[in-house]
């Protein structure tokens, strides 16, 4: 099975970072993998996007057409890439940045103020964290347990943010269910 | 050591430095900048050098100066980046030195753009440099294979003594795979002492080696490149690679395409599976030598129709694929070349449109 994520938002949301731990989860569990950046001319407070892609067999294309899901971190995100979504996947949005429906019918919608969540916990820059634990929550895409092994690997020389990206990561969980 | 994620560029450098490669002279240009970024940092903890040219000229030059000396070296680039050195390319090649150069191709021609391109196949392939000599171009498909063909590349470099250039695209560099290393070949350069002006007292032995591509003789400047044919006749003879997919069933068309986009060809090849249509495909792992036997041979199955170069660029290795097929069955071009890569269900429907 070939499961695929477009994380989208603004350039500095740290929507790479929230793509490369997924990555690692997916690895850690022994899956395929690919992870695709955008690397076009961008700057911060421009578009940024990345896809993670899972299989368990060898991934051909690293070009997809209409991903499996969508994590929307701000309102041209919602717009670009909510209509390629196959159906029965989840898209995530960012209510507190885009407080509005993509308007499909056919796949889980989830609208989760991450934002606000992050500013809650101590940090605005840990939004990408509450993010990716509620996207992986919705879509068990790999296992929630793997996934906090990974936040706690990708955080553990700046001890001073493990903690608030813990806490970011298990509010995003509960936010989702 | 288990499967680790990195990205292409960084594992390129890391390959380098694992196949006995402890120079690297080069200088940054996207989307190819975290070889550099990665081995300003490594290389320092192998005791190897990292150095920034002042240009890709200067550094095409720092290749040639460091391999006459008999030294394992390597540099990479990007499309543009790789016009300003062949220049230099061409006199390793006529000196007959051994080096390593990487081309993660981007958008042309002149500044072009910085997104995934194929259009770099000519100037690989065919030259880019002036004068009779060719390089041993290798394309990598994913991550892995771009870590066991720079590996790889270094012997090659020796073995023939001539640069060896591994033709990767925006994507392979840029993007994260699991990857392995293969194990490390932290060897000397095999032949060395036999050219390298490497130092009389380091040999022990009075032979003066001298590096050159000079021959003011025309009798000898043409058994010089009667010489350098030879070799490249012997790549055509032993180096040549390919993969083929889906090639044991009675295709009706038949796919040539390499690198990113043999990857998006290999999904459509397996969906257009599905709807009952038998697509074969061969990917040229090897540019320079072609697979041009395997071409030639998959043109005279009966149930082939037509015969599709799939690539990122406006119709250059079709130019080789039409030299195998001879005209015996239809060869037709599909590509782009502005940064989009097609997708899997764009060249489907390319495929059923021209079956």
């Amino acid at each position: 099975m070939q499961n695929e994520v477009m994380f989208a938002g603004f350039g500095g949301q740290g929507i790479l970072m929230c793509g490369k731990i997924l990555a690692h989860a997916a690895l850690e569990e022994g899956s395929e993998v690919v992870w695709i950046p955008s690397y076009g001319p961008e700057m911060r407070g421009g578009t940024a996007y990345c896809l993670v892609i899972t299989s368990d067999k060898p991934i051909a294309s690293p070009i997809i057409k209409n991903p499996a899901n969508l994590v929307a971190m701000n309102l041209p995100s919602i717009d670009k890439f909510a209509p390629e979504v196959r159906p029965d996947g989840v898209i995530l949005i960012n209510k507190s940045l885009a407080n509005v429906s993509s308007g499909r019918t056919d796949v889980d919608e989830i609208l989760v103020p991450v934002t606000e969540i992050a500013i809650e916990v101590g940090s605005v820059k840990a939004a990408n964290i509450v993010a990716l634990g509620a996207f992986v929550a919705r879509s068990k895409i790999v296992d929630f347990d793997v996934l906090k092994e990974m936040v706690k690997k990708e955080f553990s020389t700046k001890k001073k943010f493990l903690d608030l990206n813990m806490n970011a990561l298990e509010r995003g969980r509960q936010a989702a269910l | 050591m288990g499967k680790i994620l990195m990205k292409g560029n960084e594992a390129i450098g890391e390959a380098a430095i694992r196949a006995g490669c402890l120079n690297y002279f080069a200088y940054p240009i996207t989307p190819q900048s975290e070889v550099a970024e990665y081995l300003a940092r490594r290389m320092p903890e192998v005791n190897g050098v990292f150095l920034q040219g002042e240009s890709e000229v200067a550094v095409g030059y720092m290749i040639f100066g460091a391999s006459a000396c008999g030294e394992r070296v390597f540099t990479t680039s990007s499309s543009p980046g790789v016009s300003l050195m062949s220049e230099a390319i061409s006199y390793i090649a006529g000196a007959q030195c051994p080096a390593v150069f990487v081309n993660i191709i981007r958008g042309g021609p002149g500044l072009g753009g910085i997104l995934p391109s194929q259009a770099d196949y000519f100037q690989a392939t065919k030259g880019g440099g002036h004068g009779d000599y060719r390089l041993l171009v290798m394309a990598p498909a994913s991550v892995q294979e771009a870590v066991e063909m720079v590996m790889k590349a270094f012997p090659l470099a020796e073995k023939y003594r001539n640069p060896v250039m591994i033709l990767g695209d925006g994507l392979i560099g840029q993007m994260m795979e699991p990857v392995e290393f293969p194990e490390d070949l932290r060897t000397e350069p095999s032949n060395k002492d036999e050219w390298a002006t490497n130092g009389m007292s380091t040999r022990g032995d009075d032979k003066q080696n001298l590096v050159k591509s000079l021959y003011l003789d025309p009798t000898a400047l043409n058994d010089h490149n009667l010489l350098l044919k030879s070799k490249y006749d012997q790549m055509k003879k032993e180096e040549v690679l390919y993969e083929p997919v889906n090639m044991d069933t009675d295709y009706k068309a038949l796919i040539v395409s390499y690198g990113t986009m043999s990857r998006v060809c290999k999904s459509a090849v397996a969906m257009l599976k599905e709807e009952g249509i038998e697509v074969g495909m061969i990917r040229p792992q090897t540019l320079f030598p072609f697979p041009e036997k395997a071409i030639a041979d998959a043109a005279e199955k009966s149930s082939c129709k037509i015969i599709l170069s799939i690539e990122m660029s406006m119709g250059q290795m079709v130019e080789d694929v039409e030299r195998c097929v001879k005209g015996k069955l239809p060869v037709s071009w599909y590509g782009k070349c502005g940064g989009d890569v097609p997708s899997p269900e764009e060249i489907m429907d390319v495929v059923k449109e021209r079956i």
